[in-house]
């Protein structure tokens, strides 16, 4: 039970998949100028992240014991056919979700928060229950960090900045900050 | 930037969307420098930061990233006549993690320490953005010769890209280029810059830079108007 404690606290904060594995960077810049979409993206990566973990074990237990080589193939077909099961489902059930989530449902597949968690998963060899733990851990970590993200850069368009860093290099020296907030963290657990 | 002159002929049929004909080494020299993916378009991140501690990391992932680049823009305009369009995307994506298993046992067998180092950063070039963005945009579009020569200049604009921020990182954080010491032993290392906040802080500098370049160049450009 500590064991999966630890993996939680671990992924969410000492070794948050953004800020200091740098994992899903590209929806880290990309979706975060409004808050609203950081955070919904943000749970419905959980939620990928979460079917991710399961189909990978699955794979990990039955199916690539004896071809190991073929296993980013098989991870990455698995998680493109799960994305689009959940946009599916999502479209039936829950029109108005997907209305909010739009283009950045399909847009989670080449996420490489995804297709990290399966292979950090597979190296760490983690079994299911573990799995989904991490999961969930990655996934609220992700959360947290393009709401924080997301935050900081709407304070930022309203501020007086000088003309060279309207762009990305100012959210960048942001990051930086936030991650470096996030590497107080590391001590966590050695003791 | 004058438009390129064109000098392609239009043997194929029309394609919505495809990009303005241009001679070859137009199309190498724009992923270099004008769209370079790094500091101009900002796709492929995750790399960008996670290997650029050391010099011989980020080259490794840079050529990685290139070999698939080119492999798999050849293979996508090869096939672009008989991929269903709605079966698209994961076409491409199949050829990409075909390209990338290839680098991965590529790598492991020449040089097992670089891929160590790297570790699941390698398997990850499948969900970096640029490759998928190439094929849609470039390679699905246009004939195996551009789409050869599209994919060797992002290649080298992405690899030159991540050498400039390993190099700076690794100089500042460890005093050493490639692992032999430069600076000598007084130099005090900056440990923060092979941290994961130095990725961040280090990319920021560079587009930093990059942006009191352009603004300053824009400002002569106004002046010598008025």
């Amino acid at each position: 039970m500590s064991n999966l404690a630890w993996i939680f606290t671990s992924t969410l904060l000492v070794n948050n998949f953004t800020l200091v594995m740098f994992l899903g960077l590209c929806s880290f810049f990309g979706v975060t100028a409004k808050i609203e979409t950081a955070w919904r993206l943000g749970l419905a990566n959980t939620f990928v992240l979460l079917i991710t973990a399961v189909s990978a074990s699955f794979l990990n237990a039955y199916v690539l014991t004896r071809t190991p080589y073929l296993r980013t193939i098989a991870f990455i077909v698995v998680i493109a056919s799960a994305v689009q099961i959940v946009e599916m489902a999502v479209k039936k059930h829950v029109p108005v979700l997907f209305r909010q989530l739009g283009i950045y449902l399909p847009l989670i597949t080449t996420n490489c928060a995804i297709l990290g968690l399966a292979l950090f998963q597979t190296s760490r060899k983690y079994n299911w229950i573990e799995g989904i733990v991490f999961a969930i851990g990655a996934g609220l970590g992700l959360t947290l960090a393009l709401s924080l993200l997301a935050s900081i850069r709407e304070r930022i368009e309203v501020a007086d900045v000088p003309e060279l860093a309207k762009k990305m290099g100012l959210v960048l020296v942001a990051a930086s900050c936030l991650s470096m907030a996030f590497m107080g963290f590391a001590g966590m657990g050695s003791g | 930037m004058t438009a390129p002159i064109a000098i392609q002929k239009r043997d194929e049929p029309f394609v919505p969307g495809a990009p303005a004909p241009a001679p070859l080494w137009f199309d190498v020299w724009r992923g270099i420098a004008m769209e370079n993916p790094v500091l101009v378009q900002m796709l492929g991140m995750c790399p960008t930061m996670a290997v650029t501690n050391t010099l011989a990391n980020g080259v490794a992932m840079g050529v990685a990233t290139l070999f698939v680049l080119v492999g798999s823009g050849l293979f996508v305009s090869l096939f672009r006549k008989y991929i269903a369009n709605e079966v698209r995307i994961t076409s491409y994506i199949l050829i990409i993690a075909t390209f990338v298993t290839l680098a991965d046992l590529i790598l492991a067998a020449t040089f097992p320490e670089i891929s160590k180092a790297l570790g699941p950063f390698i398997p990850l070039i499948v969900a970096n953005c640029l490759l998928l963005g190439r094929a849609e945009a470039f390679a699905a579009k246009v004939g195996p010769v551009r789409a050869l020569a599209d994919g060797l200049g992002m290649g080298l604009g992405f690899t030159l890209a991540l050498s400039a921020l390993s190099a700076l990182r690794e100089l500042l954080g460890n005093g050493s280029l490639f692992g032999i010491d430069v600076l000598g032993p007084k130099f005090e290392p900056w440990v923060f810059m092979v941290m994961p906040p130095g990725g961040f802080l280090a990319l920021g500098i560079l587009l930093l830079i990059k942006g009191w370049f352009m603004t300053r160049n824009a400002q002569r450009a106004r002046e010598a108007t008025a």
